[in-house]
């Protein structure tokens, strides 16, 4: 296949005509959203752990007056001008929003709320005085409300790139110290780290990254993509390292996507459509992911549940027998069912399981009974029961009478380690406080 | 009536509806899932214009409605069942939601009426010109009626309801506890904000209806420390916002709206440096009185500033 006919291929159909390349503004639009997606993922990650999301959408909104004011002051619409105007109003907003938190009453989404809506409505303002002051250079200002990344131009491309690259060398640079900052302020400044030098560098980094994103996605896709990665990305790892690199990769595998769709069908904008992607991969991290996304926690839940309804039909079986002194008597499901409060099918099903698992047998007539794994294991349980019942009774001084339930719990949970230590400090006990043996299996 | 009465009055009214379920809002500490709501109904109206091929109101009201509450849902089942901290929960909700909401513009009502400027910073200007006529009467401008029918629905759901939401907003639990249905009521709180979010964006515009929800309730909570002044008082400077506003922008030739925000930013920064009670200026005049009174026992309430968020040293940014 020649080079020819690939580009002939692609160009046949508008899906793969992007993949031709065939203008620079393509790539420019591609790198550039791309860039913009990882930086803002990987900045997003230290607002998201100092829980605070949305700062990013206040200070996008934040930004306008600014930018609207650099026209006014210049009359011009230079990128650099815009980016500079729009820093300044932004880094103002951050600083109202502290002195609201920090010397009225008002509550801190008070303060981000009101600094987003009363900045963006001066911009507003001045906005419409430029527009209704019938000069022609405005037209377009009123695009950094959903920005406009498919009107790249390879200037706007140095500038995202430029900035990007100082954004992320920021964060490598003050990793450790971030890290500490993020997770443990008050460490971080017992450690001599000097935290509001390190918070203001942070807060200007965010701050940057608003400023020269708003041109490529506008102000309220420019906050989704503050948050968006980042708490995507928090499902996956429970590492900072990681976590930045799995948002970063959201952030620009997004970039890519609203480049790309943006490019397919020229009248959509490209910031929604990144926005649109960067929420997909959100909720497939949050339904997929392993640990701590919905489906494996649902799978963990339901794991639990059945090994404890295992477990407690062991302990039944034994109990049972405990009472005759007999543990090869079979049981059957009516009698099981009358001492432990459990749906029949259930009962079935987890007596199926105990079956293939070994621990119980049935007999002909359909009844149960342990196997001999299966006293041992129903011994290891009630050990664990009884130990915790008399350690509830006789460390915390509980009445005998309102110990059962909390140690129907811990059965399950305690471990062999906690196991010797309970029976140490109880000092080799004999006997649980209802008077009954407490078995010991080794 | 002149155009300039009724546009102020519009704004008036904006402003009363908005500060009348802000205040709750502003309590229940859910600023930002207003501003949340405001973004996100943008589907809502999109796909009620798309339904019903018009600008009519109620579809619009009802899709808005339906939005609002669905954010409000979703925040709160990302938050419990996703366990994700509410902050960012609302983050990820609000811009997915508004972002589809800006494609559906794009592509299916890029040809029609529906601006989105228009949506966003409202056109109150122009709200006196879309006259309701009724069987040949004209009965003045169609915002006027229909932001007068929000505000008096929303007097009436916080007079009728002020002891349920009183409690549920000062100590849900207790609330709870005497048989009220928090859930419900939060809900309603939420379908409450999303129509008046709507009534308001023909004459202010989405995000400028956040001001006019949490702005003069701030003001009015550094003011007092009654619930029912509190009210009146965020409703009193709402409508000064919107009358100071019209000023404004009439002076500099710019948009209404967000000369109403700016104005009251001004009358919560004035509130905040002013206010006898918690204001700047009070406060560092009680403190120099109770330095000086150091000697002898301090007369109770002496109004001791309780430590603030001062006291852990950093800068509240990102």
């Amino acid at each position: 296949m020649t080079l020819e006919s690939l580009q002939g291929a692609l160009a046949a159909s508008p899906w793969l005509e992007f993949f031709r390349f065939a203008s620079v503004n393509v790539v420019y639009v591609l790198a550039g959203s791309m860039l913009l997606g990882l930086s803002a993922g990987v900045l997003g990650c230290f607002a998201f752990l100092r829980k605070r999301s949305l700062l990013g959408d206040t200070l996008a909104h934040a930004a306008l007056p600014g930018v609207c004011a650099a026209f006014l002051l210049t009359g011009t619409k230079d990128p650099w001008i815009m980016l500079a105007g729009a820093t300044v109003s932004c880094w103002l907003g951050a600083l109202a929003v502290d002195a609201i938190v920090r010397y009225t009453r008002c509550k801190e989404e008070s303060a981000l709320g009101m600094v987003l809506s009363v900045f963006f409505g001066a911009g507003i303002l001045l906005l419409t005085h430029i527009q209704g002051s019938g000069d022609a250079a405005q037209s377009g200002l009123d695009k950094f409300l959903f920005g406009q990344a498919a009107s790249l131009v390879g200037r706007d491309l140095w500038m995202l790139g430029g900035v990007s690259a100082v954004l992320l060398g920021a964060v490598g640079l003050f990793y450790k110290e971030f890290k500490v900052l993020s997770f443990d302020p008050a460490f971080a400044v017992g450690l001599g780290l000097p935290g509001r030098f390190l918070e203001m560098v942070l807060a200007t980094l965010i701050v940057l990254a608003v400023a020269v994103g708003l041109q490529a996605v506008g102000v309220v896709l420019m906050a989704a993509l503050l948050v968006t990665p980042a708490a995507a990305a928090r499902y996956w790892t429970e590492r900072l390292g990681r976590m930045l690199i799995v948002a970063g990769a959201f952030g620009a595998v997004s970039g890519a996507l609203g480049a790309y769709i943006s490019s397919v069908s020229p009248r959509m904008p490209t910031g929604p459509w990144m926005v649109v992607a960067v929420s997909l991969l959100f909720v497939a991290s949050l339904v997929l992911a392993p640990e701590r996304g919905v489906v494996a926690r649902r799978l963990r839940l339901s794991r639990f549940r059945r090994r404890t309804a295992e477990e407690n039909l062991l302990r039944t079986l034994y109990v049972l027998g405990e009472k005759v002194q007999d543990w090869g008597e079979p049981r059957s499901e009516g009698e099981l069912l009358r001492y432990r409060a459990m749906k029949g099918p259930v009962l079935s099903r987890t007596l199926a399981r105990l079956g293939r698992r070994g621990l119980v047998r049935e007999t002909a007539d359909g009844r149960f009974a342990l196997t001999e794994a299966g006293l041992v294991e129903a011994l290891r349980l009630t050990r664990l029961h009884r130990l915790w019942e008399l350690y509830l009774t006789r460390k915390l001084e509980l009445a005998p009478d309102h110990v059962h339930d909390d140690a129907e719990e811990m059965e399950h949970i305690l471990t062999p380690e906690l196991e010797e230590q309970l029976a140490a400090v109880l000092e080799g006990p004999e006997e649980d406080p209802h008077a009954r043996r407490i078995p010991n299996v080794r | 009536m002149s155009a300039d009465a009724w546009i102020i009055l519009i704004g008036a009214l904006t402003a009363s509806s908005c500060a009348l379920v802000g205040c709750f809002l502003v309590l229940q500490r859910l600023a930002m899932l207003g501003d949340a709501i405001s973004h996100a109904v943008l589907p809502g109206i999109v796909l009620a214009f798309l339904l019903t091929g018009s600008r009519n109101t109620l579809p619009m009201l009802i899709g808005a409605g339906a939005l609002g509450i669905l954010t409000a849902g979703l925040t709160e089942a990302l938050t419990r069942h996703g366990k994700l901290q509410s902050d960012a929960s609302i983050g990820v909700v609000f811009t997915a939601l508004f972002a589809v909401g800006v494609i559906l513009v794009s592509r299916y009502t890029s040809q029609v009426d529906l601006d989105l400027d228009c949506v966003l910073y409202g056109d109150i200007i122009f709200a006196p010109l879309d006259v309701w006529t009724v069987g040949g009467v004209e009965l003045g401008p169609r915002s006027a009626w229909i932001l007068g029918g929000i505000t008096l629905a929303n007097l009436l759901f916080v007079t009728l309801g002020y002891r349920q939401l009183k409690v549920c907003t000062f100590d849900p639990a207790l609330a709870a506890a005497i048989g009220i249905n928090v859930t419900l009521w939060h809900y309603l709180l939420m379908g409450f904000v999303s129509v008046t979010a709507v009534g308001a964006f023909e004459s202010v515009g989405a995000i400028l209806v956040v001001a006019m929800l949490i702005v003069p309730a701030n003001a009015a909570y550094l003011i007092t420390d009654r619930l029912s002044t509190m009210i009146a008082l965020a409703v009193g400077l709402g409508i000064a916002s919107a009358a100071g506003g019209y000023a404004l922008a009439t002076a500099i030739d710019g948009s209404v709206a967000g000369a109403m925000a700016v104005v009251s930013g001004m009358l919560f920064a004035a509130a905040a440096v002013f206010s006898p009670k918690h204001g700047a200026v009070a406060r560092l005049l009680s403190r120099r009185r109770a330095r000086r009174t150091a000697q002898g026992p301090l007369p109770a309430g002496a109004g001791l500033p309780e430590k603030r968020q001062e006291e852990e040293g950093s800068l509240h940014l990102g």
